[in-house]
């Protein structure tokens, strides 16, 4: 009886304990910026809200996981009937979540391939995923060298390093590059992603194309190459080159945080380029538009020899239908990636450590928007 | 000397030489002073290394001082214990330090607005927002997840235990052995497939508790099941030559014998999923936005706060901040779960006289 | 020194009789027996349709997978499912997953044990029970945090120790150190230990406390010290605890996924040293991989985790029969 007396009161207890709970649910609030830190939502007059409401979900590339972020802020700020969810899942992931028709967009650091076109056509009733250029990055090569703050590189001899063919910091190779730099008797330790990423892929893709005699990998989205260490996101990169003496890596450039320094790279225009936002964007206009019709995928000239623009380069594409979009997210979708797109939008990345679009890409994914349905 | 020597010999006699009880701290403060002056000698920069030779000198230190002066058998107990003293020591120090560092850097940026606020529109890069999105969400669907397996592994424990014998039993055996190998992301890998796209279901905390639950069955399974093996058959004897129904046995006087293991078992299993990343950022999926719905639409939890802040920090700033807040609620959360179960656990089970 | 001559002890596993089964079918004819006997093995039965449905699907998949590999899935260096022709393989991830947790249970099991007895039966009766209260709350950290902490304290912290092992067993080729970041299998195998010891420890200690306590006290009768006591008395009655609890832990460190991830540095290569990158495991794979895979890219990554549930089932099943072994002893032994 003792017994039966107390298994009542466990189970007053457990009530009590869902109730709590759900008495939980009722207090605490979303944050919703106002209370200062960071940047100030800006006059939200001109981001167009349409008759858009409800949540959107996106996912994929996690390269643009702040752009988006800072775009969600401002968007939020002028549109508080839509949530916008973005799960930073990878662009793979962001691929396939899009086309099983679980998102409203994804965001990818490559263009959909002919197979993933011929899937979409499954979601997008009467019409093809297409992709839209939106935000672009340098990536960075960071390094961590005590004694040397400047540092150029050409794409060989970076090709050398990450193969483990040039091993020590004072080769003769980095030495006729930096004539005049300090370079100590230290081991290189080269290390890359151990992710599979889109990173990886642009800076493999430059490797194999600017340095082709001695990047003999496939370029991809995997690591090819034997030897080197290796990480976990550029978040993880970022922390080994700034805890190991000797370490090189690549990221994205808002990553080359706290004083990291990163090579200027020689790509034989004769001034070394550095990696900013501008040298991007420059890279950036001179690609060559790929995708036909209202597909705007981009060929991005690894190799370019063009004064002051930046080869190792990052576009993130948003991935839509253009036609069979969802009715209930298409005027979400709309109105967000209009304001990705449009002035306002761009304006907001240089903040975040990203490249706009060159004018003549964005303008005409603005008009791709308005016309999605 | 000559005691020594004639315990040595006449092991029976009915007392030996013994160390005074100050003999291993003094031994233990000994081995510490001398690794430290080797290592300094040596220039060994490293905490573990200093820790290492200490341990080793206090082992052998003391087994070559006992075995002079107490002779083999009490030497080999004084080894015994010191070596059981060093795996003490040896474990402490790491798990120490891992709660050192996570309430020193978490408790930077943790107050009552970081409790009570979600992240809402706050950028990574920006400090500000909190987690009570991934509080509540980790709430729901962890309680929905124990709510699902426990009663299934208990009872499923039971029936191997106290009814299974034939083939049914073997296959469930097998079944379970295999599930304790699943990695976290294969279940979610099925509850995607399963619920989200072959019914179409959509993203849900539900569908998370799901694939949280094919982890914490078998863990629950197989500790329950161990524990009810340890119940003396004479109980279950004199119960039922009483004239107690089986079921009555299992319930008044199997369970409640084993019910502090088996409560630790649950706690083990719920800490097990309560820290699963992967399977959730699948089929939860993440918002910055407060949802109190386990059943639509996709919900924060802490692991995977703690992991996409992680994840986006560069090891600095706001988001590191907020990772290990996160970490430090999520340890305390747990910590306070199982000390209510622990209570319980107590509170019902029968004195055992230990 | 047979200390068993009181009462028969309770084996750990009771042998199934044949006394029992007639009295579990008798006891079954009670309607509340009936109910009860049908909750449960409805129990089992959801259990095992859950189980079977995962392993059609995992294999389902797993076959699609291997029947697209242009090379050997089990000797193969290489992980490349998307490429073309799709060439992956396990060798490393197996070798990776297999060594770090060797490493890991050959560093935990015999301090888990140390702990276990220490609370049981060393530590003085005020400090036993709030340090396996201090292990009980060790074992709820979740592994994300152990991550973290791996990562940004332990990895920092271990420059002393490898350069220590190079110098002095480097000889052996097995602790030759290149100098890189400690991100090896090495590290893992250590992170691993401590996330398990937690677990095996408590496990042991619940089972050292159910040894009768006539058994040891008529051992310290005879006259043995506190060590032969639990040699002889202690240690014999949990071994097939023991056992168990090792491959509880066991299974938690093949299959962990984020902390391994967060703090190892993996190269699809087999590297003689163990302190030299090298080697990964099949989760840290699987969720390095998973997000940005494609289809048979996922199939390729489902196809490795089949692997690991075989690895995993293969130790089970030796710990089942070295269990079993056991018990046929006890009785005489113990």
């Amino acid at each position: 009886m003792k017994l039966q007396r107390k298994n009542r009161r466990a189970l007053a207890l457990g009530a009590l304990a869902v109730s709590g709970a759900l008495a939980l649910t009722a207090c605490g609030s979303d944050d919703t910026g106002g209370n200062g830190g960071g940047t100030q939502t800006a006059a939200a007059g001109n981001i167009d809200c349409g008759d858009a409401s409800g949540q959107l979900q996106a996912s994929g590339s996690s390269a643009q996981k702040n752009a988006v972020d800072a775009w969600v802020k401002q968007y939020t700020a002028a549109c508080k009937s839509v949530q916008v969810n973005y799960n930073p899942t990878g662009s793979g992931a962001g691929i396939t979540a899009f086309l099983q028709g679980q998102t409203a967009f994804a965001g990818s650091d490559s263009a959909l391939d002919s197979k993933e076109v011929a899937d979409s056509k499954k979601v997008c009733k009467g019409g093809q995923a297409i992709d839209l250029p939106m935000v672009g990055g340098p990536i960075a090569v960071g390094y961590n060298v005590p004694g040397v703050d400047s540092l150029v590189l050409d794409s060989a001899t970076l090709a050398k390093i990450f193969d483990s063919k040039i091993t020590n910091w004072n080769d003769e190779a980095i030495k006729k590059l930096n004539p005049d730099a300090k370079l100590p008797n230290l081991k290189i330790q080269a290390f890359h992603r151990s992710d599979e990423s889109g990173t990886t892929d642009n800076f493999t893709k430059y490797l194999a194309a600017a340095a082709p005699n001695d990047w003999k990998y496939e370029p991809g989205k995997s690591w090819e190459a034997k030897g080197g260490q290796s990480a976990s996101g550029s978040s993880g990169l970022a922390q080994q080159v700034t805890q190991t003496a000797g370490a090189i890596s690549y990221f994205e450039l808002s990553y080359a945080k706290g004083g990291m320094k990163t090579v200027k790279l020689d790509t034989g225009s004769g001034t070394p380029v550095e990696a900013t936002l501008d040298n991007a964007t420059k890279a950036i206009a001179a690609a060559k538009r790929v995708g036909t019709g209202k597909d705007m995928a981009l060929e991005l000239d690894y190799a370019t020899k063009a004064e002051g623009a930046y080869p190792i380069t990052l576009v993130t594409y948003e991935i839509v239908c253009d036609k069979g979009n969802k009715a209930e997210t298409l005027p979400a979708v709309k109105s967000f990636l209009g304001y990705m797109a449009s002035e306002e939008g761009q304006g907001v990345l240089t903040d975040a450590d990203y490249a706009p679009m060159p004018d003549e890409i964005i303008t005409e994914v603005r008009e791709t928007i308005k016309g999605l349905s | 000397m000559s005691n020594a020597t004639l315990s040595a010999k006449r092991p029976s006699s009915l007392k030996g030489a013994t160390l005074p009880k100050w003999f291993s701290w003094a031994v233990a403060a000994g081995s510490i002073a001398l690794g430290l002056g080797i290592s300094t000698a040596a220039g060994l920069g490293s905490n573990i290394q200093w820790a290492l030779i200490a341990a080793l000198l206090f082992v052998l230190g003391s087994y070559g001082i006992s075995a002079r002066v107490e002779g083999r058998r009490q030497a080999k107990d004084r080894v015994a214990t010191s070596l059981i003293w060093v795996a003490f020591l040896l474990a402490v120090i790491p798990l120490a330090s891992l709660i050192y560092a996570t309430v020193k850097r978490g408790v930077k940026v943790l107050d009552g607005y970081f409790l009570s606020h979600s992240m809402g529109v706050i950028a990574d890069t920006e400090p500000g927002g909190g987690i009570y999105h991934a509080i509540l969400g980790t709430l729901e669907q962890v309680g929905i997840a124990t709510v699902i397996s426990v009663p299934i592994g208990v009872l499923t424990a039971i029936y191997l235990v106290e009814y299974g014998r034939g083939k049914l039993a073997k296959a469930i055996t097998f079944f379970v052995d295999v599930m304790t190998g699943i990695p976290s992301i294969v279940a979610g890998l099925f509850i995607l497939s399963l619920w989200i796209i072959i019914l179409g279901m959509g993203y849900s905390g539900f569908a998370g508790s799901m694939a949280l639950s094919i982890l914490m069955l078998p863990v629950v399974v197989r500790s329950t099941e161990e524990m009810l093996k340890l119940v003396p058959n004479e109980l279950r004897e004199a119960s039922l030559a009483l004239g107690v129904p089986k079921w009555r046995t299992i319930l008044k006087v199997v369970l409640p014998t084993s019910i502090g293991g088996i409560t630790t078992g649950v706690m083990l299993a719920i800490a097990r999923i309560t820290g699963e990343t992967a399977p959730l950022l699948l089929v939860v999926w993440v918002t910055n936005f407060i949802n109190a719905n386990p059943f639509k639409d996709p919900q924060a939890s802490l692991p995977v706060y703690i992991y996409l802040q992680f994840a986006n920090s560069g090891g600095q700033g706001p988001a590191y901040d907020r990772a290990w807040a996160a970490a430090l609620v999520l340890i305390a959360f747990i910590m306070i779960l199982n000390l209510v179960a622990r209570g319980i656990a107590r509170w019902k089970a029968p004195k055992t006289g230990r | 020194m047979d200390i068993s001559t009181e009462n028969k002890p309770a084996p750990p596993t009771p042998q199934p009789s044949q006394t029992e089964q007639k009295r579990a079918a008798r006891g079954a004819t009670r309607p509340g027996d009936r109910v009860f006997l049908a909750l449960s093995r409805g129990s089992g039965i959801f259990l095992l349709v859950v189980m079977a449905a995962i392993a059609v699907f995992l294999t389902l998949r797993a076959v699609n997978a291997i029947s697209k590999d242009e090379a050997n899935f089990f000797t193969t260096f290489e992980w490349n499912p998307t490429g073309d022709p799709p060439v992956f393989g396990i060798a490393v991830l197996a070798f990776g997953t297999v060594v770090s947790s060797i490493i890991a249970l050959a560093i935990a099991v015999p301090i888990s044990i140390g702990i276990a007895l220490f609370i049981t039966h060393y530590a003085p009766r005020k400090l036993g029970g709030p340090i396996a209260y201090v292990i009980d709350l060790l074992a709820a950290v979740p592994s994300i945090v152990y991550g973290l902490w791996g990562a940004l304290v332990l990895v920092p912290n271990l420059d002393g120790l490898y350069g220590w092992l190079d110098q002095y067993l480097g000889w052996t080729g097995i602790f030759e150190w290149n100098g890189g970041a400690p991100r090896s299998l090495f590290t893992v195998g250590i992170l691993l230990a401590i996330m398990i010891l937690p677990i095996i420890t408590n496990v042991s200690r619940e089972i050292f406390r159910q040894v009768p306590q006539m058994h040891e006290e008529a051992a310290l009768a005879l006259g043995a010290t506190r060590w032969e006591v639990i040699r002889m008395s202690v240690l014999p009655y949990g071994r097939s605890g023991i056992i168990s609890a090792s491959m509880l832990g066991l299974g938690r460190a093949l299959g962990e996924t984020m902390a391994v991830a967060m703090v190892l540095s993996p190269i699809m290569d087999i590297n003689a040293s163990l302190l030299d990158p090298g080697g990964g495991t099949f989760a840290q794979n699987i969720a390095s991989k998973f997000n940005e895979a494609t289809e048979n890219g996922r199939d390729a990554l489902i196809a490795s985790g089949l692997v690991l549930f075989v690895i995993t089932l293969l130790v089970n099943g030796t710990a089942r029969l070295i269990i079993e072994r056991r018990k046929e002893f006890s009785g005489a032994n113990a």
